[in-house]
């Protein structure tokens, strides 16, 4: 067991945990921060995204020993007050059915147009492959990163 | 308008007069925790006042209204309450959603299964807003001393034009909750309604993209354990011994021990398939710590009975596919007779493998069993069924247990076997305390109630004309006999014989999204397309002559089909238009229609031409009739979820096993469709013809797989018998 500080959405967080445990885990129960989604904890399914640094990484293969300095944003960090226009175009579209996997689809979403403000439907498919939703909203996903790409040219990403 | 005595339960008009004097509102300090909009808080009422068990109307006009059926993904929570708030008339923006706990005195089939929900609770539905908007009008009545007949409603406003009197629904709702049920009342026509037929949006969806706790697995509660379980990692095997001591001393380790989920005198229930009687669970502070607690864990198993491979399964579905059934499920004429006059021939088999649920939430549930009561909370498709079963297990009587139900991460059929709960239970009513019950990936995806494997063979006979003159199948599956025996094309070939066969093995299999039709559709559509071929007619035409044979000249009875052959046509002719079939001549397109859960699909899927191993589907074109539409913009996410899953599973997924082992256990090794290889492009169009609805999130997933099987005859220029299809490799030669 050790005690750690990290910055989560912009705050700092105490608390004591192992060294080993997933930063997942320690989202989900040690801070009741649920948004981020176990699936499959092997890094496959990507319900886990989250921001590093900047970065999407699967929080369930990363330890908490290895998250240092680095500022962490989950779901929950995105749209505070205002709706990121990620989540904006998931919920115009209405992409969810049943939903559980789209904090990840949207975390995977918000880092692809940072990194690439107009990507192509072969630049879309091919980054949010890592993310498997077993509903098939696939196409609505497609449809609402375009649509956030218009959301977006009127308003820069925070 | 139609006059309809109220058959909803009385018990549902039970009334109270304020918000905390009802029992429906116990219980619901978690799920009413996710906090409320701005918006919505503003707009609060003072008081509530409940009209019947469905909905409460507040002194503002607001108006709350409790989806009763469990919420798997198909969006029941936003379309059931607005059939109910058709009938109320009110705004839809007026409108709270709560989802209801279990409570049998007021509503009936609270269940998420068979594309039923809608159609089974259309009638209740909306008997339960045309009755509180009656008693509500009666009250105006009485207020203003008119008749009840001369006022009209409409968003929440009664009128009563002559007199020039009006009020808002939230300044009569005290006085109604003492109007006396009416013995009848009166529905909206189908062609006047304002809220059924158009898109509103997920009741849920600010929470979902927002990342709310919703789902099971999200659910804590003050001084709530974590458990998980250790089952038989192979099928044919049970518990022997295990060394727990060491284990127990483990970091946030509780306890580990062995334990009877299911002992023998348990009454169970059909949501009982696949329960495993013994176990072992391993209780402790946090998820991450039982898992490693269960990676450390040494159980022995010892076998009980055979341990079954895949390749036995594949030799005994073939074998059983020789074999004649003493009495076949249907024979209408003389098959053997037809085919020794038949010009042509054709004969195939096609097969299956098993297929997991693979929910992305992992099965879970929460539960606090004490000597007094039992709380359970948590992901469950069958909540009525999950309740008998518990007063059997915990030895309790039902008004003692409270079912409550959360979002759940997907079903497609897992969730009706509530096994996890009576685990849950089980292990809470062990440990004394409330407990979370959470299933690793690999507990999810290798504990069994799978999608039969099956086999089926097809032998039809045309004759020098091509016509179809006689037509037999033979299927089989484990645990399992595929065969629906009235469905197309029995009714429409005069000579027509089915036969059905089950392989009892020991690997426990239920319902997985569309039962049976899942695997039949995909082979006897495919089959059709080859008979069309052999009979020189194009595929989609060679369909519509055997409906109208169907329609015009019925063999046998025709109640005796379970089709509607003018329906059935219906989507086909559709399709036929919007894809362009006739003209667009592209070598890539396959085309399939499928009944099943009441509802209507035909498809014509077109392919990319090339492409690795597998191409990509360009566009698929989709026709659908469920009659009424409740609301077109999630409706059609239930038909484009199902047409990706269809096409998923039957190009990439598969459950093989070794010796009784599952040899897929997570999403490395068990192939789930990505991003990338779903189709480009779904157009959804309806039937629009005013029939009561029925369901949605089934009947378009078994024509997809036809649809593609037939689009890669097209590009490959050889059939798929094999799914998955990604393994359908053609023989080497040479």
């Amino acid at each position: 067991m050790a005690t750690y500080t990290i910055n989560l959405n912009g705050e700092d967080q105490s608390f004591t945990c192992d060294e080993n445990m997933p930063l997942l885990w320690v989202l989900r129960e040690v801070l009741q921060k649920t948004g981020t989604k176990y699936g499959c904890g092997i890094g496959q399914c990507g319900a886990c995204t989250i921001h590093l640094d900047g970065n999407a990484v699967r929080s369930c293969m990363m330890p908490i020993s290895a998250v240092g300095e680095a500022k962490i944003t989950t779901i929950e960090g995105i749209g505070d007050p205002e709706l990121h226009p990620v989540q904006q175009a998931w919920k115009e579209l209405q992409v969810p059915q049943c939903g559980y996997c789209q904090s990840g689809q949207i975390m995977s979403a918000v880092h692809l147009l940072q990194q690439n403000p107009d990507p192509s439907d072969d630049e879309i498919t091919e980054v949010m492959s890592g993310n498997i939703c077993r509903c098939g909203t696939y196409d609505r996903i497609k449809k609402a990163v375009r649509l956030a790409t218009k959301l977006l040219e009127n308003n820069q990403l925070p | 308008m139609t006059l309809v005595k109220t058959k909803i339960g009385r018990r549902a008009f039970i009334r109270n007069t304020g918000l905390a004097s009802g029992g429906l509102v116990i219980g619901f300090s978690w799920l009413a925790s996710c906090k409320m909009t701005p918006e919505q808080v503003n707009s609060l009422p003072d008081e509530w006042f409940e009209l019947n068990g469905f909905l409460k109307v507040g002194d503002n006009g607001m108006v709350t209204i409790m989806s009763p059926n469990p919420e798997i993904g198909q969006n029941v929570k936003t379309s059931m309450p607005m059939i109910v708030a058709e009938e109320l008339d009110i705004a839809w923006k007026d409108v709270l959603v709560e989802q209801a706990p279990l409570n049998t005195d007021i509503f009936t089939r609270q269940l998420a299964g068979g594309s039923q929900s809608i159609r089974q609770g259309w009638e209740s539905l909306r008997m339960a807003g045309a009755t509180a908007r009656h008693m509500l009008k009666e009250a105006a009545a009485q207020a203003w001393d008119v008749s009840v007949d001369e006022i009209t409603t409409k968003d929440g406003v009664l009128t009563h034009e002559a007199s020039g009197n009006s009020a808002g629904y939230g300044e009569m709702a005290s006085a109604a909750t003492s109007i006396e049920v009416p013995e009848e009342v009166q529905l909206k026509d189908n062609g006047s309604f304002s809220i059924i037929g158009t898109d509103k949006k997920n009741v849920d969806g600010k929470k979902i993209v927002t990342g709310k706790p919703l789902f099971g697995l999200d659910v804590y509660k003050e001084g709530m354990l974590t458990a998980m379980i250790v089952h038989p990692p192979a099928f044919g095997v049970k518990f022997k011994s295990m060394n727990a001591e060491s284990v127990k001393s483990m970091p946030g380790i509780k306890d580990v021990f062995h334990f009877e989920a299911y002992p023998e005198d348990v009454e169970k229930q059909w949501s009982d398939g696949g329960a495993i009687p013994e176990l072992v669970a391993i209780v402790g502070n946090s998820t991450w710590e039982c898992m490693q607690a269960k990676k450390a864990l040494n159980v022995e198993w010892e076998e009980v009975s055979k341990l079954e491979s895949t390749s036995y399964h594949d030799e005994a579905l073939a074998s059983l596919l020789e074999k004649p059934q003493e009495e076949p499920a249907r024979k209408d004429g003389d098959v053997d007779a037809a085919f020794k006059k038949a010009a042509k021939i054709v004969e195939s088999t096609y097969s299956a493998p098993y297929l997991a649920h693979n929910t992305m939430e992992p099965m879970n549930f929460f539960a606090h069993v004490t000597p007094e009561k039992a709380e359970l909370l948590g992901p469950i498709q069958t909540p009525e069924f999950l309740e008998q079963t518990l007063v059997s297990r915990l030895g309790m009587p039902a008004e003692k247990i409270d079912v409550m139900m959360t979002r759940m991460g997907g079903g497609f059929g897992r969730r009706l076997y509530g096994t996890f709960a009576v685990e849950a239970a089980a292990i809470s009513q062990k440990m004394n305390a409330p407990v979370k019950l959470v299933y690793s990936r690999e507990d999810d995806m290798t504990q069994g109630t799978y999608r039969p494997s099956y086999k089926v063979k097809y032998k039809a006979g045309l004759d020098e004309n091509g016509n179809l003159i006689a037509w037999h199948v033979r299927g089989a599956g484990t645990n399992d006999d595929l065969i629906f025996e009235n469905r197309f094309p029995a009714g429409a070939v005069d000579n027509y014989l089915a036969e059905k066969h089950s392989l009892e093995t020991n690997v426990t299999t239920g319902a997985w999204r569309a039962p049976r039709s899942n695997f039949i559709a995909g082979a006897e559509q495919a089959f059709m397309d080859e008979v069309a071929e052999a009979a020189g007619k194009d595929p989609l035409e060679f369909r519509l002559e055997l409906f109208d044979r169907a329609i015009n000249n019925p063999v046998g009875d025709p109640e005796k089909n379970d089709y509607d052959p003018e329906r059935y046509a219906g989507v086909l002719k559709l399709v036929k238009e919007k894809s362009n079939w006739d003209t667009e001549t592209g070598e890539s397109r396959g085309v399939a229609a499928y009944y099943c859960h009441n509802s209507y699909v035909a498809q014509v899927l077109e392919l990319e031409n090339g492409g690795g191993d597998m191409p990509r589907v360009n566009k698929v074109t989709c026709a659908v009739d469920c009659g009424i539409v409740i609301n077109p913009l999630a409706a059609k996410n239930q038909i484009e979820g199902g047409i990706i899953d269809g096409i998923g599973h039957s190009m990439y997924s598969a459950l093989t096993f070794e010796a009784g082992k599952p040899e897929q256990s997570n999403f490395d090794t068990y192939r789930l469709m990505r991003n990338s290889e779903a189709p480009k492009n779904i157009e959804v169009f309806f039937v629009d013809n005013g029939i009561d609805p029925t369901g949605l999130g089934e009947p378009s997933l078994p024509p997809a797989i036809a649809a593609l099987s037939n689009a890669l005859y097209k590009t490959k220029g050889r059939r798929f018998y094999k799914q998955p299809f990604i393994n359908d490799k053609p023989p080497l030669v040479g």
